[in-house]
Order: structure tokens, then C-alpha cells, then sequence
């Protein structure tokens, strides 16, 4: 892991709050935790900021802290310390994570990399020159026996070869993402046997 | 619970101990040393250094290594056959953990001992000496962390950081200000403020002394001096009316650093920044000689036989008229003594201790002025209201034991006065007298806590207690205090919160007018008017011939017609009587400058050039007429109670009071005293905190 | 070879309706009034009495955890948590049961509960599972609106689930970890003890189950604790879902019963080794912190609990990574410490500093730029770590280097003897050049 600081000063928006929908949202999920335990919500509260904003501004972390009644040290402890909030913009249209743990690394997850590095950029948690794309390695996404495998957002791909990657890639950039299915890309439904007729009708 | 005793066996030794002991503290009942980083006596348990490993032995299991500091006696599980578990402390495989955790210790910290200002007094040098190996096997890349500022007090050389985390332990539970935190995480996580602030706690210079290795260091006295060189003197902080447990290192004349001692009743071991950070005022704006105003209104350097030929000529001069004197917030008990006798002697009793005009007098007896309850008491207490005070601001360390009170268990808080963040949560029930008489008649919810409390505590600020109502104030809460229970024989939860060092000391020995005047009054009408190191009071409406006793060029010595220079507290030995009446004494660790002499000894000297020579020609003698005088000085660090009758009968006078509101006499904590005042770091705390004041208005 | 009709997971790939509808068509939700009406006493000995262990790594009975609980609420409420944060490389069973069953999870939750005595049960499901939490929450939704969640329920008892998530950091996993990240804190284990059946959540007592434990309860309640054991061998009851990943033809996850052969396991369902079976180099048979063993020893080991731990590893999860004889397996190997460093909490000294010593100096073993004797001091260093931490990931991150050294020591050696021959001859030639 490397040292995760919050991005520059320059490129901080000033100000942050949630959407109407999101505030909502959030009220809705402090809620859900047993009284004077708002603090439980951190965690999904900084998500959503993420999702709103596309990366975990100085500004949200403040804001959400007030939110809680946090102090914001421990805001910050937080958005640090868990990896899947991103410190600094990634790429608008895709970030691809690709999962380089030891299962798929066996199977191929090294080539996915250099794919990346190609066509995005050559370090990782870099946007490409038109800002919409990035990619970063991540440790076990937790589809081992789908691997080598790639999540960009919410969504995974997974079983996939280094040409198909490049057909992802492609799509998402010129925003024909629906075009691709999630899930495995070598006709599998999910992680069953690829071949197994049997446990296709029993299962 | 705290009864049952259990036994247990340490390398081959079977001891007895009560059965919530951790094995750290099991093993040292048994005489066996532990290494530690993370673990400190005062903060909560993370355990995460694993120095303190020792080898716990349940028969039938094998051995496993066990945080000593964490695991309790009473969850080791006993041998089958209903023997004591068995814990060893120097087996080859505790030697061999302990080894390996200083091997990990050190694998990223940096080899810069010869110019790390905790050299020769760090635990992980002298942990390393004593229980690492003497070679490293590590030839990666070391870890280099990033600077970080917080602020002008503490430096920090973040790459020599353990992750000890007790930096971050100690502001959350015991400054109660969540100001520093572990940042990131693995081999990468630092110790950080949110986003480099400064920090604002009023206690911060304690993480210096906890910092285990030299990651925190005092940045005021960053490079002056290594340990050895200095020379250590154990003596009483007055920058409040504390009197924390101090020891002052000095370096020939000069004091280098000021740093806490153990006082359980006291200060636990934590001291204020203003306690700690203050000795570079010890060295500015000093008065070295003495000084006398000449015709052009000027103060010129003079020589002591000028300066005291001149008090005589206008103490001639004065004649009939008055002769009064003021003591300061620093004066020791025994000055106050000697120049309480000349002033006698010159058929004075125009004498005052209380430059604020407080409303306190000893003639309603010693309890009406202490902290009855005393500090340690504060833990024993169950509710608590503050009246006209801002214990963050008057005695930061009192505050501290406050927060810990809270800690331990449900506490109620009410503050009468101003709202301000006291580190801890609390009831805010109004700022003025209306809410004392509402409480007095019984009503407010706050009036049924106190009510169904079995030990409150009225902490009684003296912002409560200065102005015209001050009397009213006093007597009113006395009165409270016996309706609510607070006085009976077991438990006196009247306390008076002093802001100066000097003040329960001046009470004690009489320092105030029998008349019924103030100090106001005596600045106003004495036509020779000795200021004892008094500096905190205006005296704009003076007209008499004034003589200065003091050390700094302050508002004292600005008004002065005769400035005598005199000792500071680290310059003097002297009683001092703390907040709770506990007489303390200081001691010399270094001399004054100049031509600047010892208190009393001025007082004695000019006693003689005005024809009336005080009876003692040593600090001895005088003490031994002090004692004499007030047997109480003579119990070193203990307290003479107070008489609960004393209350009772004060609180039998109590009346209706108009309204005012209360406002903590500490506007700035920097800047209380004549040496915080000409202390540039002082100045430089008190302006960020200015700033940072203005900030959050604005 | 587990005979379909004992299948547990029926739903596992997700090809039938998970809905509620087709839970229930699948006996899902079938008179769960009725178990409870037997009373927590008997759901805990029938549990204990089918030997059930955790399925989450460590093996703990789970009845037995159960019965850790306080039997009468000291006014404290109880608190199930569902351990849902798979992160484990090798591991993705979890993910399975989330996204296409997820109401027998939801209905051994409520088991769970009563037999605890708490009315609410946590799911933590790791950050990056949001498919799974979104299938979850939906199921749960189902459940609100079919009474079978809530202050009214069906059977009489009331339950809420409510869902959590992390944000990336498998050290939540650990129990406590978990438990201060659900409290909105960093993912740092606490000290144990005071246990979490004493103060867990919130400062009250709680159980931390693995998904799977709690969703084979149902089961095993309906179809009696006699018809567990009857598959496996003791010690090692029931089913168990398998994870195969790696260098197998068709890797998959299966449910099968405890105690198959390897060799079966993956014959039967992976399709065979890449290569055949003499291709085989190594196996990491039960997920990333199970020390990795050579092939030759593998293929007739019997895959549970006690089964692993006669070759020296240990069963785990039950995420089998297959590697074949195109591994590097010393890259292998360092991947899975770069994983363990980057997941080191930071919070001890051993873990903190040793997981990245171990990583530097297998990133040159990878290279074969190290001595020999240096892979004497990683052993140590490993073995320093491993027993001195606070949690289990200490122990996690030394295991598979000391499984790498104990079974592949001759390629390490190897390694550096070809890098320090290639270094001799590329000096010679330049000497040479130079004279």
C-alpha cells in the first residue's frame, strides 16, 4: 500500500455537500443504527460522497464529520485507511481495478496490467490525457475461481482474456458500456464449472 | 472485587496478588522488569508494541508469548490440576521476542541518534541496549515519513514514529480534544493532525514526554542541550494555583526546559504549556538592577543604597499618610510574611494579596477560601457544578482531572458562566447569579441532580467572586452547598478555584486589610505603595511614591518610582499554598541575574535602612517565625482542612443578590503573569490562539 | 461424492429464481416457527450436536460459540453479526450465497438470533461486493414485506438485519476488526480477552459468524443434526463449498462433501489439472494464509479440517489455488505477501514492519538477488511474527513464506545461484572488455 494522502490543495473543490437525494439517503441510513451510534455510518456515507462526487474530496470528509459529530481527524483516519475510497479524481467514465492477487495473477492477471498501462497510462491511479480513464491494481476482489478478473465502479468482469479487456476498454471510453454484459466473458453464467451441463440444471 | 487475591507463579516465584493485576503489573509486584513503548500507566491499553511479551505457561498447552500489559491475571486459564498458571519473564524465548520486536522496531527507524534531542534518554535506545541484538540484519530500504507541523510547541521527526499511538491516546482521553490520529495504514500509517493544524490543547506539551523515541520533541528547546548536561532540580510550578510538581533543568544559570513530576494529588504527571514552555521568559525583560525615577521621570540604574535611601526619604516624607502594599499572583508565602511585619512595624495593615479585589477573607475561616474537596477528590465526586469559571483556561490540569472523572463513569456537569468548549460535555445552565438563585429555590432540572447526589462538587471560579456582588455570590453558594448536601462530615464539596499561586498563601498569613477596603482602595490611597511582584492590577488611580519588588519589567515596574529586582520562582526556595491548601515549597535551581536578590532578603535589608529590622537574618529564622505564627507551615505537601462549621455559618449570611453575569478573569491563557508575558513563545501560543478564536467567529 | 439431494446450496450459480418465491420453492422460509417453537437450548445442542465448525478459516465450533452467550440479557442487548467480508485470496463462496441465495442466509439469521438471544443481526459485506449487497438488501426487502423480518413477524420473533459495508481492508475480516469497523473506526483489531460474546458490538455481548456457518443452519435444523454427520468424518461433518481457482481446467465453486479426496475434488469438477496431474507443482489448499504444499503431497489428501493439517497447512475457507508447473511459485508466493502488507492494519509491531520485510526480501528472491543465507533470516523473520500479534494476520502473512520455504527451499537456491552466475559472467565480460 502506498501512502495515501488527500489530493493537492489545487485541485480540492472548496465546498461539498449531498444532493437532496443523498441527504435523504444518508439521514435514512444513520438511522438504521441503534441510537448515538451514527459513527457506525461513516463508512457508507463516505461511499455515497464518492459515488456523487467520483472521488473522497477534503471537503466531503469535513462534511460528513460535521454530519456525525466526528472530529475530523478520525474522518480522515478513516478515509484513509480503507482503500477503496479514492483520495484523488480517477477516471470519469471508467476506473478500472484489476484484481493482481496471487489467483489471478495465475491466470493471467500481469498481461490485464500491461494492457492498462497501454492503452490508460503508465502508472496506475493516473487518468489518461482526456481525464477519462484510470486504472489501479487492487488486492482479491473475492472472484477467485472467475479470475483473472477486472471491476470497474460497481460492476465486475470477469474470466477475461487481454483482448477482451481492450474491448471493454473501448466501450467504456466511447460510452457503449451497456453493450457489455457483466459477469463472466467466456459464456459462463456465473462460477460454475464451465463445462458442467449437469450442474447447470440441478443448480 | 478489588479484594480477592489470587496466586500465581512468575519465574519459579509464587506471589499473591489481587486478582485484577495485569501480568505486567504481577510480574513487576514479583520483581521482574518489563520492557513497554506503547503501554503508559495513565492512558488506555492498545498493547500493540508487543515489547512486553512474556511466556505464559498453562500445563498440557505449549507456551505462548502474551501482551503482559493487557492480559489480567484473572483470564489466564489455571492448570488442570488447580495450580497457578505460570509466567516467566527471562526465558530463552522472551529473550528471543524481545529481540525480534526491537529488530522490527528498528528496522525503520533511522540510525540519527547523535542528533536526536531524546538521545540518552530514550526508551528505545536504551530498550535496544539493553534487550536487542547488537547487530542489524536488515539491508532493504529504510522508511522515510514526511515532515509534519503541528504546531509551535511540538517538532516532530515523523520517520523516527513506533506507532506507539500513545500521542494520539493521550489528547483524545486525557486533553479531550480528538486532535491527532493514525492516519493510513500497515508500514505506511502516520501520525498526523487533520491536515498538518495546529494543535490547540492547552496540555499538548505532555505527548512530548510520552513520545517513547524522538518523534515528538519540544521544539522550543529543540538542539539546546542533551540530558546529561543538565542539571535537574525538583520544585513547584506558580503558573497557576496548582503548584504541579516541576523539575526544572537548568544549564549553569539558565533553565533549559521545565518538565513534569509525579504528583498523584496533584498533577497526576501532566502539566500545562504555560507550565512547561514559560522558561524563555525566565530570561526577557528581566530586572537585574535597581532602578530609580529621576527628575525627568525617567527610571535610571542606581545602586541598592540609592534605591533604599529613596523609599526612606518618602516613607519620612508620607509621615501620617498611609503605607500600603500589594502582593502578586507569584509572591511566596515567605516574603509576603516579612513585608506583612514591616508593614506592621510602620503602623500599616494596608496590606492586600487580592489584586482582583476577590471576595474571599480568612476571616470566614480556612474553608471558605479552599479547595475543600481537594483535587484527587475531584475523582471521588459525583456531580459537578462550575460557577463563574473556565477550569480550562484557570487550571488546565484540574480540567484534565475533570474529563477523567467523566470518564470513569455517569457524571453531571453544570456551568453557570460563560459557554465555552471545556474539553468534556456538560449541562449549560445560564451565565449569570439568576440561575444561583433559581437553583437556591429549588428550581431547574439540574437543582434535582445535585440534589440526588451523594458528593457534588461546587467548583467556584473567581470570576464568580470579584466585582460588587462577589460577597453576595460567595455566601449564596455557601448556602447552596449546605441545603444540597455537599457539607457534612464525610464530604466538603465546596471549592474555591484559585488562579494565582500566591493567593491561598496570602489568605492563610492574614495578607488583606482588616478594614473591610480592597486592593483598589490601598493603590488609591496610599501615599507609599509597595507592589510585591503585583502586576495584574490597575493602577492608573495610584498617587503615592510606588516601589516595585519584582523580576520583570512589567505594568508593576512601569509605575514604579523605585524598582527593587528580585528572584523568580526558579530563582528562590519559597512556600507556596496550592488551590486546595497544600503547602508546597520551591527550590532553587538557579540564580537570579544582576544585582536581582531573593525577596525576603530585600524585604529584610530595607527594613533595616527604615529603622525597623525585621527579626530574622536568614530564611531560616524566618520560617521558623512563620511557623511559629501559622503552625501549618510546618506539614510539608500536606493540607490542613477546612472546618465544615466555617461554611455553614458563611452560608447562614447568604441573601438575595441582583443580577450579573459571570465571565472567567482568564481572558488569555498565554499571558496570565508577568513571565508568561515576556515569553515569546507564550506570545507566539496565545496570538495563534487568537487567530484561531477569530476565525471560528468569523 | 455428495449426493445431490444433500445439497445445501441449490441456488449456488444463481440459474433459478432467488426471489422469495423461489426460495420458498426451494423449502426456503419452510415453518421456521416451528424450529423456533424448540426452544434456543435445542437449536444450540442440535447445532453443537452436528459438529458444525465455522466456515469462515478458523474451525470453532459454531454451537459452541453460541453457547458463549449470556443465557439472560443483563439489559445489554445481544448482536449477531454476520461475517460477510470475504476477502481471503482464493475465496468466493461468500459471494455466491450473497448474490443467488440469499434467504437462507436471511433465515439463518433469524435462527441465529433467537438462539442467541438478539433481535438484530449486522451483515458486513465487504466494500467492494455491491452487486451482492444490492441482491441482499433486496432479499431483505422481500422479507420486511412478507413479515418475515421485523417487529411482527411470521414465526413470532422479532428480527432486523441490518446491512454494513467496509470500504477495502480484509483485516475487517477478524472478528474485532470487523466489530470497530462497524462502529465507525479503522478496521484494528482489538485485544481479546474481553471476547466479543462479553463485549462485542457496541460494548454488548455478540456472536461473529461466517455468511456460510449461518446459512447451512436452516438446513441442518430441518434435516436433523443426525443427517450432517452423516456425511464427513469426525470432527469434519457436513458439506462444504470449495472454491478452485488456479491452473485448473474448469475452476468453479462447488459444494461437496468434507472429507473428498483432492484428487476427486478436482477431477470430479474442475476438469483435472492444467497439463495433467504431473503438472501439478503446489497447491494453496484452503485460501491465501494457508502455507502453500507441494503437489506430490496433495493429491490424496483429504480435504477438511484435520485432513489438511497432517500436511502441514490447513483447511481454511476451502479456496483451493491450484498452481501448475508454469508457476513461478516464488512470485507466487511474494504476490501473497505484497497482499499481506498491503493489508497489515498497522496497529503491532511484528506485522507492521515484518509483513514488508518479507516482501522486500522475497521481491529479490523472486529476482534470485539475495544470499542463500537470507532465506534462513526470512524463515525467522516469519517466525518472529507468527504467534506475537494481536490478531490472526500476523500468523496469516508468515504462514504461506514459511510453507514456501519449508516445500520449495531447492528453487529459492536455485534462483540465486542462476542470478549470481548470470552476475559472475556479466563481470567477467566487462573485465575482459576492460583489459
Amino acid at each position: 500500500m502506498s501512502i495515501r494522502r488527500l489530493a493537492h490543495e489545487s485541485i480540492q473543490p472548496r465546498a461539498f455537500s449531498f444532493t437532496a437525494d443523498n441527504l435523504f439517503w444518508a439521514e435514512k441510513t444513520i438511522a438504521r443504527y441503534p441510537e448515538g451510534r451514527g459513527h457506525s455510518a461513516v463508512i457508507p456515507l463516505l461511499m455515497r460522497a464518492q459515488e456523487q462526487e467520483g472521488w473522497v474530496t477534503k471537503a466531503s470528509i469535513k462534511y460528513i464529520a460535521d454530519i456525525l459529530s466526528m472530529p475530523y481527524i478520525r474522518a480522515l483516519e478513516i478515509a484513509t485507511f480503507y482503500t477503496q475510497f479514492q483520495l484523488k479524481p480517477v477516471g470519469r467514465k471508467a476506473h478500472v481495478q484489476i484484481c493482481g492477487t496471487t489467483p489471478c495473477m495465475l491466470r493471467g492477471a500481469e498481461n490485464l496490467k500491461a494492457v492498462c498501462r497501454r492503452r490508460i497510462h503508465s502508472e496506475p491511479l493516473e487518468t489518461n490525457m482526456a481525464g477519462t480513464l484510470s486504472w489501479e491494481e487492487v488486492e482479491c476482489l473475492g472472484a477467485c475461481v472467475n479470475a483473472p478478473m477486472i471491476m470497474i465502479f460497481k460492476d465486475t468482469y470477469e474470466d477475461l482474456t487481454e483482448e477482451r479487456l481492450e474491448e471493454i476498454i473501448d466501450a467504456f471510453e466511447e460510452g457503449r458500456e451497456s453493450s457489455i454484459p457483466v459477469g463472466p466473458q467466456n459464456g459462463r453464467h456465473s462460477s460454475e464449472p464451465i463445462a458442467s451441463v449437469s450442474l447447470r440444471k440441478l443448480l | 472485587m478489588a479484594g480477592f487475591m489470587i496466586n500465581i507463579k512468575i519465574d519459579g516465584k509464587e506471589i499473591n496478588i489481587p486478582h485484577h493485576y495485569t501480568l505486567l503489573q504481577a510480574a513487576e509486584a514479583a520483581g521482574a522488569k518489563i520492557p513497554r513503548f506503547c503501554f503508559h500507566e495513565r492512558l488506555s491499553v492498545p498493547s500493540n508494541c508487543r515489547m512486553c511479551l512474556v511466556e505464559v505457561q498453562v500445563k498440557g498447552a505449549p507456551s505462548k508469548p502474551t501482551a503482559s500489559c493487557s492480559m489480567r491475571v484473572l483470564d489466564l486459564r489455571p492448570n488442570s490440576n488447580g495450580d497457578p498458571p505460570e509466567i516467566f519473564t527471562n526465558t530463552p524465548m522472551v529473550k528471543k521476542l524481545r529481540e525480534g520486536m526491537l529488530e522490527f522496531l528498528l528496522i525503520n527507524h533511522p540510525l540519527d541518534c547523535p542528533i536526536c534531542d531524546q538521545g540518552g534518554e530514550c526508551d528505545l535506545q536504551d530498550q535496544a541496549m539493553a534487550f536487542g541484538r547488537d547487530f542489524s540484519r536488515y539491508t532493504e530500504n529504510k522508511r522515510a515519513v514526511e515532515e509534519k507541523y503541528i504546531g509551535p510547541l511540538v517538532k516532530t521527526v515523523m520517520t523516527r514514529c513506533i506507532h506507539c499511538t500513545r500521542c494520539v491516546r493521550f489528547t483524545t482521553e486525557v486533553a479531550g480534544v480528538s486532535e491527532l490520529g493514525l492516519i493510513g495504514r500497515g508500514e505506511d500509517a502516520e501520525i498526523t493532525t487533520f491536515l498538518e493544524h495546529a494543535m490547540t490543547s492547552e496540555l499538548q506539551g505532555n505527548v512530548i514526554d510520552l513520545c517513547p523515541v524522538g518523534a515528538l520533541t519540544s521544539r522550543p528547546y529543540a538542539f539546546s542541550a542533551r540530558p546529561w548536561e543538565l542539571l535537574k532540580t525538583e520544585t513547584i510550578d506558580v503558573m497557576d494555583a496548582l503548584g504541579s510538581a516541576i523539575r526544572v533543568d537548568t544549564r549553569g544559570s539558565e533553565v533549559m526546559r521545565i518538565m513534569p513530576r509525579i504528583n498523584d494529588a496533584v498533577n497526576e504527571e501532566w502539566i500545562s504549556d504555560k507550565t512547561r514552555f514559560i522558561w524563555d521568559g525566565l530570561r526577557t525583560q528581566r530586572l537585574d538592577y535597581p532602578y530609580l525615577r529621576d527628575k525627568n521621570n525617567r527610571l535610571v540604574m542606581v545602586d541598592w543604597q540609592r534605591a533604599f535611601d529613596a523609599i526612606r526619604c518618602a516613607v519620612v516624607k508620607a509621615g501620617q499618610g498611609t503605607i500600603g502594599a500589594i502582593a502578586g499572583d507569584l509572591a511566596t508565602v515567605e516574603e509576603m510574611y516579612a513585608l506583612k511585619l514591616l508593614l506592621k512595624s510602620l503602623e500599616s495593615d494596608e496590606i492586600d494579596c487580592r489584586q482582583d479585589g476577590t471576595a474571599l477573607d480568612p476571616v470566614w475561616g480556612r474553608a471558605s477560601y479552599i479547595f475543600n474537596p481537594s483535587i484527587a477528590g475531584i475523582e471521588a465526586s459525583d456531580a459537578l457544578l462550575i460557577i463563574g469559571s473556565n477550569p480550562r483556561l484557570e487550571a488546565a490540569v484540574l480540567n484534565a482531572r475533570i474529563r477523567k472523572r467523566q470518564g470513569l463513569g455517569p457524571y453531571p456537569i453544570g456551568v453557570i458562566g460563560e459557554q465555552k468548549d471545556l474539553r468534556y460535555s456538560y449541562d449549560y445552565l445560564g451565565s449569570d447569579t439568576e440561575i444561583l438563585s433559581e437553583l437556591f429555590l429549588g428550581q431547574g432540572a439540574f437543582f434535582g441532580v445535585l440534589k440526588e447526589a451523594k458528593k457534588p462538587l461546587f467548583l467556584i471560579g473567581q470570576g464568580a467572586l470579584i466585582g460588587k456582588n462577589g460577597t453576595k455570590v460567595l455566601k449564596l453558594t455557601a448556602r447552596l452547598c449546605c441545603d444540597l448536601g455537599a457539607v457534612t462530615n464525610e464530604w466538603n464539596g465546596f471549592a474555591i478555584l484559585h488562579t494565582a499561586a500566591s493567593r491561598v498563601g496570602g489568605l492563610d498569613i492574614g495578607f488583606v486589610p482588616t478594614s473591610g477596603r480592597n486592593a483598589a482602595d490601598i493603590v488609591a490611597d496610599s501615599a507609599v505603595l509597595f507592589l510585591l511582584g503585583a502586576d495584574e492590577i490597575d493602577l492608573s488611580a495610584k498617587k503615592g511614591f510606588t516601589v516595585y519588588i519584582g523580576s520583570h519589567g512589567d505594568n508593576g515596574a512601569h509605575a514604579a518610582d523605585v524598582i527593587l529586582p528580585a528572584a523568580t520562582y526558579t530563582e528562590k526556595s519559597g512556600f507556596y499554598v496550592n488551590t486546595e491548601g497544600r503547602v508546597q515549597m520551591t527550590n532553587r535551581a538557579c540564580v537570579a541575574p544582576g544585582e536581582a536578590k531573593e525577596d525576603w532578603a530585600i524585604i529584610r535589608a530595607l527594613s533595616s535602612v527604615l529603622g525597623h529590622c525585621l527579626p530574622f537574618d536568614s530564611l531560616h529564622s524566618l520560617r521558623l517565625s512563620l511557623i511559629r505564627d501559622y503552625p501549618h507551615f510546618g506539614i510539608m505537601d500536606e493540607i490542613m482542612p477546612g472546618k465544615a462549621d466555617d461554611i455553614i455559618s458563611l452560608g447562614q449570611e447568604a441573601s438575595s443578590v441582583t443580577t450579573c453575569s459571570f465571565t472567567s478573569p482568564v481572558k488569555d491563557f498565554y499571558l496570565t503573569n508577568p513571565i508568561a508575558r515576556a515569553s515569546a513563545i507564550m506570545a507566539e501560543c496565545s496570538s495563534l490562539a487568537r487567530n484561531r478564536l477569530a476565525m471560528e467567529v468569523g | 461424492m455428495l449426493a445431490d439431494k444433500n445439497r445445501i446450496f441449490t441456488n449456488l450459480y444463481g440459474f433459478k429464481d432467488k426471489s422469495i418465491k423461489g426460495a420458498i420453492a426451494r423449502g426456503c422460509w419452510d415453518n421456521t416457527k416451528a424450529i423456533l417453537a424448540k426452544g434456543r437450548d435445542w437449536i444450540i445442542d442440535e447445532i453443537k450436536a452436528s459438529g458444525l465448525r465455522g466456515r469462515g478459516g478458523a474451525g470453532f465450533p459454531t454451537g459452541v460459540k453460541w453457547s458463549f452467550m449470556p443465557k439472560k440479557s443483563d439489559g445489554r442487548p445481544h448482536y449477531l453479526v454476520v461475517n460477510a467480508d470475504e476477502s481471503e485470496p482464493g475465496t468466493c463462496k461468500d459471494r455466491e450465497i450473497l448474490r443467488h441465495d440469499p434467504h437462507i442466509l436471511i433465515e439463518g439469521c433469524v435462527i441465529a438470533t433467537f438462539a442467541i438471544g438478539a433481535h438484530t443481526a449486522f451483515i458486513y459485506v465487504r466494500g467492494e461486493f455491491i452487486r451482492e449487497r444490492e441482491a441482499l438488501e433486496a432479499a431483505i426487502d422481500e422479507c420486511y414485506e412478507s413479515n418475515l423480518l421485523g417487529k411482527k413477524t411470521a414465526y413470532g420473533y422479532a428480527c432486523d438485519i441490518v446491512v454494513h459495508h467496509g470500504a477495502g481492508a480484509y483485516v475487517c475480516g477478524e472478528e474485532t476488526a470487523l466489530l470497530e469497523s462497524l462502529e465507525g473506526k479503522k478496521g484494528q483489531p482489538r485485544l481479546k480477552p474481553p471476547f466479543p460474546a462479553n463485549i462485542g458490538l457496541y460494548g454488548c455481548p455478540t456472536t461473529v459468524n461466517n455468511v456460510e456457518s449461518i446459512a447451512v443452519v436452516p438446513t441442518v435444523l430441518r434435516r436433523g443434526a443426525s443427517w450432517f454427520v452423516s456425511m464427513g468424518r469426525p470432527n469434519n461433518f457436513g458439506t462444504k463449498l470449495f472454491m478452485i481457482s488456479g491452473h485448473v481446467n474448469t475452476p468453479c465453486t462447488i459444494e461437496e462433501e468434507l472429507g473428498i479426496t483432492f484428487r476427486e475434488l478436482i477431477e470430479k469438477h474442475a476438469g483435472g489439472v492444467r497439463g495433467g496431474w504431473d503438472n501439478l507443482l503446489a497447491v494453496v489448499p484452503g485460501g491465501a494464509s494457508c502455507p502453500v504444499v507441494h503437489g506430490k503431497d496433495m493429491e490424496n489428501v483429504i480435504m477438511d479440517f484435520d485432513g489438511l493439517k497432517e500436511v502441514r497447512s490447513s483447511f481454511g475457507t476451502g479456496g483451493v489455488i491450484v498452481m501448475d508447473k508454469s508457476t513461478d511459485i516464488i512470485k507466487a508466493i511474494w504476490r501473497l505477501s505484497v497482499f499481506f502488507k498491503h493489508e497489515s492494519c498497522g496497529q503491532c509491531t511484528p506485522c507492521r514492519e515484518g509483513t514488508g520485510w518479507m516482501m522486500r526480501l522475497l521481491a529479490r528472491m523472486v529476482e534470485g538477488r539475495a544470499q542463500k543465507h537470507e532465506i534462513d533470516l526470512l524463515f525467522e523473520v516469519s517466525k518472529q511474527i507468527e504467534g506475537s500479534t494481536i490478531c490472526a494476520l500476523g500468523d496469516a502473512a508468515a504462514w504461506p513464506v514459511q510453507g514456501l520455504i519449508r516445500n520449495f527451499r531447492i528453487a529459492i537456491e536455485k534462483r540465486i545461484e542462476a542470478y549470481t552466475y548470470a552476475a559472475s559472467q556479466q563481470e567477467h565480460c566487462l573485465t575482459e572488455a576492460a583489459e
